[in-house]
């Protein structure tokens, strides 16, 4: 029954989130917030490629401590040489500038995982395509026009987007996205990247709510104690009800 | 006699300690026959003694600032101690306490307990389903998402469509010509101050509830049965004392509440999406409007109705007049009703059909609510806004028209 409750409990959040780009297919992300080295290399790769222009701001580097990864090694190789464990995960890049220089400023990366998703993360860190018309040669099919550049695209490679045309009765033209075709490929495998942007979105995923893994254990705990409880609770209405007809 | 007697006896000469107890709880006589559906009222303070508790200390940790709002909650949500749980539990109790609500309420409309003599006893609890809306939607303003933001925006923007005093009221309610910082401070005053007169009204809803004695399933009044059990020779045939009997059926059932609630707590808090919306774990930007905006759930009925009437003559003031007389019209059931029987177990099947299509007309506005308005979905949404008002304006002539079954002397188990 408890179980049945955690299984149809967990599959409503799981349906949370429409994604941000209209109707476009997401892939799923195998996100498993347990797994501490895909945490470990998720959290060093957010440092080392996404940091520098998005900001964790509601987050402190300590946080890392939980799935990990010891002070010392936080210091040494994750945090900025001024920094301190209790601090915020800020970025050094103004505002200003960078709206000036992305169009808008790149938002904080904290919630983004509550915000749109973890399968949306996952498809759109693979979904970049060559776009000539784009300030920086590329755009995304989870988010058209994005502002972003690939940042990534050492290690992925540059693909190319697939469209089929359509025109539908009343002559209007739409373009169906059907596959990528990879035109020069990147230092990792297709199979190491996909690994690679689904510890990216593990690391976002529980840095979104680190809550969670407590919540999951107090949960059971408590749901357990309320079972037990019912049971006396029960047996002592049932006791009292026995004179009444 | 004892130490304690004495105590109690010396604060009965100065207070009504004993005579409180007994009057409501250990010599008020309830019905004995309570089902399922009764649960809900002692559902309810439960929720509301929870909101009242984790309010006080999120407000402790809070900061009512454009600025500093949202970095505030996500402050309780990660560096405060044990912070995630009283948040979650504020956030989950706000949406249990409409579902328990609208199951009170749908009791109440069930067993004809808002007939005579209880209509008064149903108008104190519209106040305070009002109330408690009033209350939500404040509250809702806080997180400082942009769901936060934009459903304010848009709640608060239909006031202005009222002719002549619209646009004053509604810079009077934000305090400025937007929903600002302005705004965000004076709603967590009102939210911070609501919840007691809210208790304050639920005292009243249970003063008068004592004075009338409780309805039932049978809608049989049981005062007015013979009289005499096994613990007064003047009290209903029919009542139990409320303490021990119901006081201990109510912990049972508030255990399967709470698990209910747990569960919801700790494995699912954003409800489906429904109970923390998506789009509010984005900071609120006035200059970014988002795609689509909805209300929380338990408003979309009433936002599906305010949408689906049609602007004429040059104003939206008709969807405005609509949305407040779907509500103004639930205080009115009580003089709606002319079924000679209370209880829909003596009711015949015009009127449980008209309940039944009004439940769904309800559910399929909630649902609707939460859509984006398409012209289908108007087209729904108008059709069932006319069976949610034709529930009520019928109610007179089917409630009359119906078919009763003759109701029993004393109640039934």
């Amino acid at each position: 029954m408890k179980k049945l409750l955690i299984a149809i409990l967990a599959l409503a959040s799981s349906s949370v989130f429409a994604g941000g780009g209209g109707n476009v297919h997401l892939d799923h992300a195998d996100v498993d917030i347990s797994d501490q080295a895909s945490l470990q290399r998720g959290a060093n790769y957010f440092v080392n490629y996404c940091l520098n222009c998005h900001s964790m701001k509601y987050e402190r580097w300590q946080r890392m401590q939980e799935f990990g990864i010891p002070e010392d090694l936080l210091k040494q190789h994750l945090m900025p040489s001024n920094a301190k464990p209790g601090d915020l995960m800020t970025t050094a890049m103004k505002t200003e500038d960078a709206a000036n220089w992305f169009g808008a400023p790149p938002p904080d990366l904290t919630l983004e995982s509550r915000l749109r998703g973890d399968d949306w993360i996952y498809t759109y860190l693979r979904s970049f395509y060559i776009d000539e018309s784009r300030p920086f040669g590329v755009n995304n099919i989870v988010f058209d026009k994005v502002g972003m550049p690939h940042v990534l695209w050492e290690l992925q490679g540059m693909q190319k987007a697939v469209f089929e045309e359509h025109t539908d009765e009343s002559g209007h033209e739409s373009h169906i996205f059907k596959g990528f075709e990879m035109v020069k490929p990147g230092k990792l495998t297709a199979e190491q990247y996909d690994q690679m942007a689904l510890d990216l979105t593990n690391f976002l995923s529980y840095m979104g709510d680190p809550s969670k893994l407590k919540r999951h254990a107090l949960g059971i705990k408590v749901l357990l104690f309320l079972l037990i409880f019912f049971i006396f609770a029960y047996l002592l209405k049932k006791e009292y009800w026995k004179d009444v007809h | 006699m004892s130490a304690l007697q004495n105590m109690v006896g010396w604060i009965d000469d100065r207070f009504p300690m004993t005579k409180v107890w007994n009057e409501h709880l250990a010599q008020y006589y309830a019905p004995k026959n309570f089902n399922f559906w009764y649960f809900f009222g002692s559902l309810a303070m439960l929720v509301l003694v929870i909101q009242i508790v984790t309010g006080l200390w999120l407000a402790m940790m809070y900061k009512p600032d454009a600025d500093l709002a949202f970095g505030s909650v996500e402050y309780i949500m990660r560096d405060v101690d044990w912070g995630w749980l009283i948040r979650y539990m504020h956030s989950t109790g706000a949406s249990a306490f409409f579902i328990v609500v609208y199951l009170h309420m749908f009791r109440g409309l069930m067993y004809g307990s808002y007939r005579k003599p209880r209509e008064l006893l149903w108008v104190i609890g519209m106040i305070i389903y009002v109330a408690m809306m009033a209350t939500a939607f404040m509250g809702y303003l806080l997180p400082w998402g942009q769901m936060s933001l934009w459903g304010a925006a848009v709640i608060v923007n239909l006031f202005q469509a009222i002719p002549i005093v619209g646009e004053d009221l509604a810079v009077w309610i934000r305090g400025d010509y937007v929903i600002s910082d302005v705004t965000l401070n004076r709603f967590f005053a009102l939210h911070f101050l609501l919840p007691f007169i809210l208790a304050a009204l639920v005292f009243i809803h249970i003063v008068a509830l004592h004075k009338v004695g409780s309805n039932n399933p049978d809608g049989i009044e049981i005062k007015k049965g013979p009289k005499g059990n096994r613990w007064s020779d003047t009290a209903p045939a029919d009542g139990i004392p409320f303490h021990p009997y119901y006081s201990v059926k109510d912990i049972a059932g508030i255990v399967v509440f709470l698990m209910f609630f747990a569960g919801i707590m700790f494995f699912a808090p954003e409800g489906g999406g429904y109970f923390l919306e998506a789009p509010n774990f984005e900071p609120a930007n006035p200059l970014k409007t988002p795609e689509h905006i909805a209300p929380v759930w338990y408003f979309t009925p009433f936002y599906a109705i305010l949408r689906a009437v049609p602007s004429f003559a040059g104003t939206q003031v008709w969807g405005v007049i609509a949305m407040g007389a779907a509500i103004v019209v639930l205080f009115l059931l009580p003089w709606l009703d002319r079924s000679p029987v209370k209880s829909i177990r003596y009711k015949g099947g015009l009127y449980k059909g008209f309940l039944a299509m009004f439940v769904i007309a309800f559910i399929v506005l909630g649902w609707l609510g939460t859509q984006p308005a398409t012209e289908l979905y108007t087209l729904f949404a108008q059709i069932a806004t006319t069976l949610y008002f034709a529930f009520f304006i019928l109610m007179p002539w089917f409630s009359k028209a119906d078919k009763t079954k003759p109701v029993p002397e004393r109640v039934t188990k």
